[in-house]
């Protein structure tokens, strides 16, 4: 262990931020982080032996004690539940024998549940070891539980579990019309760089990560910093659940991503660029790289782009498990090396980004519609969509439909117009914009995608009338007490409390008081959190309960006041040790007029 | 001309790079905070000094004053608001004052107090946290935490770095750099900085318990506004 340890160190330099990568690189060989690997990177890097533990135990895929040789998660996402991931996990854990949470008692295989993993339309989904799995049922569990039991290596296991579906639907002004290698660069020098940034700006394009900020703006404002040294950064942590685009775009037209990253770098002046790809998206690691080398290749990376004396170069980071990294400044935090925690804003990233130079943070989209646009032009663009929202948006559309997949829409389309297109019938509502987004309900089907209406990053799930809000709530609410940072009270608490207050009225223990708590607490959590992710955690609740009040009242005892614990459950430990059942030793709960 | 803001409609003049905390405390305006420390880079975790600045909520020890900002501070809205914020941190750990050495010199008690916090509102979680004793001078009970990370803060500038953050959301935990994980294997000595800094009762030093009498102690006679801006303004013995 020691030489490899010091090998991986030196390939990255001995330097600090690149913790997270070595840490992954350990993690993938070890399958944990132990203890002697700790104080040896301590020494070489050198640092705090606590900065490393406190990466380790920030990140879902990092381990301070020993997991499975074969680390299999399984996607807890909603659309993988209503896809019937419960049982199927039951199945995978019995087929295994291990429980879901624990390591084999051979040591050989771990089993855990995960947050979206972005295969939405094609889970339930999981990984072993990092690399997607997708479509499972019970034959392929049969397949990959003896291939697990055969100790079959990874590499030997047949290409078709692990195959990910680009399933482009629809496409539309962009998808139907991706650009010719190097042809933005080319257009860009040829009109000059300003002159560009003037057309991006003309173009009206926003970022598409959800914030919707003026792309040009932000470009501009890195490119007038004083500062010599600048970064481009591509968002590529996809994390909202229901969200699979930017997979898609990457797997499809890595080239225009990257395209305009060295076009942003272009124009704000930058050396250096990062992909900062999910964790999930593992598989796509190799093949990007790969793209890379054709760029550095065609002389559209590296030095001396097209002879234009443009300097730059584009590395990959990888996140390992954590939904809060893909806001960007804990993005920055976590390509440092460090646990994703977001900063204290001012400065905001334009100004003090990256190693504390200014940086260009967008989305793959972003990146991917700028290089359209220095090619075709602002008016190209522009012609399309709303006045507020120029453009088109790529959505991710799953759920309960009859073609999931990626559906490019102008700005401005409604969304019974989408759910026209996917083959969605019977619909009781749709999550626009994913957990953090908006709930809408049958009665909103003719309201737009727009930035002036409904905002999305592009994930788009749909619920048939079969379908329980609760259960939607429930699971969103797990998903954000699981993803918060805990950085501040209110949402590391908050979100926690939230998660015990909706469970309590999902089990059927809420009583009138706790629906007015649920949004008092929701609206604390908005108001006070530190970060996007704090401030959206109770859109969930928020948004229902604005749609479906009654739902909530159906779903309360009639009592005023409900103990925050079920009293009989509480007795349970007591019987067993007494070694009684009758009826004197059970209660009711007080009050219960049910 | 000096540059101004108002809080709660009175006129304040404040430096260019102050944030709002430094130009309220300067002119003796008390904004509840428990995370912040004027001899420290601020941290913005604990969200008690939120504030409403032109009608956006924002930490006042990290946001910068800024000409013309018109403030919202001692507010019925924001007061109610920080005694849930407050009530949060009591029972995310495992608070028991009465038996608590703290008690009366503690500042998360004391804000309590001052935002007329009766009970604790939300339910408790009792999470199991460990407590260290293995040190000869100095206990640690991370029962009392509320992760300001002043000792982290404090201990990186006594250039140790004994202790540290980790753990992601409900989980985070105070660690010790040592390889055993015990504080008694860290360099931290009783003298440091570091020591003496926890707001709460989480780091006790040794040997020194009730040497001053309930009843005598800091926040007896003085609320947390009063101490604390007795404190800013250089009376550093309280
Ligand atoms: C909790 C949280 C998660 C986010 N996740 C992503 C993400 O996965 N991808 C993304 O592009 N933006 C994400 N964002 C938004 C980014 O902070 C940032 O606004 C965006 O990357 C800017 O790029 P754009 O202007 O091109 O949209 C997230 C924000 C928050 C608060
Ligand atoms: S640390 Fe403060 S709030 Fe916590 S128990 Fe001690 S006195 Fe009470
Ligand atoms: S031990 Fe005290 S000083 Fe350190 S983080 Fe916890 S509450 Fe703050
Ligand atoms: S913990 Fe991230 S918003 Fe508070
Ligand atoms: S004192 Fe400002 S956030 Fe804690």
């Amino acid at each position: 262990m020691k030489q490899f340890i010091q090998d991986l160190a030196e390939k990255h330099n001995n330097q600090e931020k690149q913790l997270l990568q070595i840490l992954r690189e350990i993690q993938a060989c070890y399958h944990y982080i132990p203890e002697q690997a700790i104080e040896q990177l301590s020494g070489l890097l050198p640092i705090p032996r606590t900065r490393i533990i406190g990466v380790v135990e920030f990140y879902s895929f990092l381990h301070l004690s020993p997991r499975g040789q074969y680390e299999l998660l399984i996607s807890d996402c909603l659309t993988d539940h209503m896809r019937g991931k419960k049982k199927l996990t039951a199945y995978l854990a019995e087929k295994l024998d291990v429980a879901v949470g624990a390591v084999r008692k051979d040591g050989l295989v771990s089993l855990d549940n995960t947050s979206c993993t972005g295969m939405c339309d094609q889970g339930p989904a999981g990984m072993v070891n990092g690399y997607a799995l997708t479509r499972l049922d019970r034959a392929r569990i049969d397949r990959i539980a003896d291939l697990i039991n055969r100790r079959e290596p990874l590499a030997a296991w047949p290409a078709d579990l692990f195959y990910v579906d680009d399933s482009i639907a629809k496409p539309g002004l962009l998808l139907k019309q991706p650009i010719v290698q190097g042809a933005a660069l080319r257009s860009a020098f040829k009109r000059g760089l300003k002159a560009t940034l003037a057309e991006i700006d003309q173009s009206g394009l926003r970022g598409r990560g959800g914030a919707g900020f003026k792309t040009a703006m932000k470009w501009a404002f890195c490119a007038g910093e004083a500062q010599s040294e600048r970064y481009v950064v591509c968002n590529a942590d996809e994390g909202e659940p229901g969200t699979f685009k930017d997979r898609v775009l990457l797997n499809s037209f890595a080239h225009q991503v990257f395209e305009g990253m060295t076009l942003c770098a272009a124009i704000v002046g930058a050396r250096q660029g990062f992909l900062y790809l999910r964790g999930e998206y593992l598989h796509l690691y190799e093949y990007l790289q790969e793209i890379l080398h054709q760029r550095r290749q065609a002389g559209l990376l590296g030095t001396n782009i097209l002879r234009e004396e443009l300097d730059f170069d584009i590395d990959i980071h990888l996140g390992a498990g954590a939904y809060i990294c893909g806001e960007e400044s804990a993005l920055i935090e976590s390509l440092e090396g460090k646990a994703g925690i977001p900063r204290n804003r001012p400065p905001y990233p334009v100004t003090h980004g990256y190693l504390g130079k200014p940086t260009v943070v967008n989305n793959v989209e972003t990146f991917f519609a700028a290089s359209a646009i220095a090619v075709n032009g602002a008016d190209w663009f522009a012609q399309v969509g709303t006045e507020k929202s120029a453009g088109t948006k790529i959505l991710s559309i799953s759920g309960d439909c009859a073609r999931p997949g990626i559906y490019e829409y102008a700005f401005g389309t409604t969304i019974q117009t989408v759910l026209n297109d996917c083959g969605a019938t019977d619909v009781l509502g749709v999550q626009i914009g994913g957990p953090s987004g908006t709930f809408i309900s049958s009665q909103e089907f003719d309201r737009k995608l727009a930035f002036e209406d409904l905002a999305t990053g592009g994930s788009v799930i749909i619920f048939n009338e079969s379908r329980n809000i609760f259960d939607i709530v429930h699971n969103f609410t797990h998903f954000f007490a699981h993803e918060s940072c805990g950085f501040c009270t209110p949402c590391r608490v908050g979100t926690s409390l939230l998660k015990k207050q909706v469970d309590k009225i999902y089990e059927g223990h809420g009583s009138a008081g706790d629906v007015a708590a649920l949004e008092e607490l929701g609206q604390l959590i908005r108001v006070y959190s530190h970060c996007g992710l704090g401030q959206t955690a109770a859109n969930p609740v928020l948004t229902t309960l604005e749609r479906y009040p009654e739902l909530y009242q159906n779903k309360l005892k009639k009592i005023s006041y409900e103990p925050g614990f079920d009293l009989d459950g509480a007795l349970d430990i007591a019987r067993r040790l007494a070694q009684r059942d009758d009826a004197a030793a059970h209660l009711s709960q007080v009050g219960d007029h049910d | 001309m000096t540059k101004t803001i108002t809080i709660d409609g009175k006129t304040i003049p404040f430096e260019e790079g102050q944030t709002i905390m430094e130009a309220a405390a300067a002119a003796g305006v008390y904004i509840p905070h428990l995370c912040h420390h004027p001899e420290y880079a601020p941290h913005g975790s604990c969200k008690l000094c939120s504030v409403t600045v032109n009608g956006r909520s924002c930490t006042a020890c990290t946001f910068p004053a800024l000409e013309g900002q018109e403030i919202l501070n001692d507010t019925k809205e924001l007061n109610d608001s920080r005694r849930r914020i407050t009530q949060m941190l009591f029972v995310e750990g495992n608070h028991l004052c009465p038996g608590c050495e703290k008690s009366g010199n503690c500042q998360l008690q004391a804000v309590g107090y001052y935002l007329n916090m009766l009970d604790n509102h939300f339910l408790h979680f009792f999470q199991p946290r460990e407590l260290d004793a293995s040190h000869p001078d100095v206990l640690v009970d991370r029962n009392r935490c509320i992760f300001c990370t002043l000792c982290v803060r404090a201990s990186h500038r006594d250039g140790k770095d004994v202790f540290a953050i980790s753990g992601r959301g409900i989980n985070k935990r105070l660690i010790f750099n040592s390889e055993s994980g015990l504080l008694k294997d860290t360099d931290l000595d009783v003298n440091d900085q570091a020591a003496h800094i926890c707001p709460t009762g989480a780091i006790l030093i040794k040997r020194t318990g009730f040497t001053v009498p309930i009843g005598e102690r800091l926040f007896d006679d003085k609320t947390i506004a009063e101490t604390s801006l007795d404190y800013e303004r250089g009376d550093h013995d309280g």
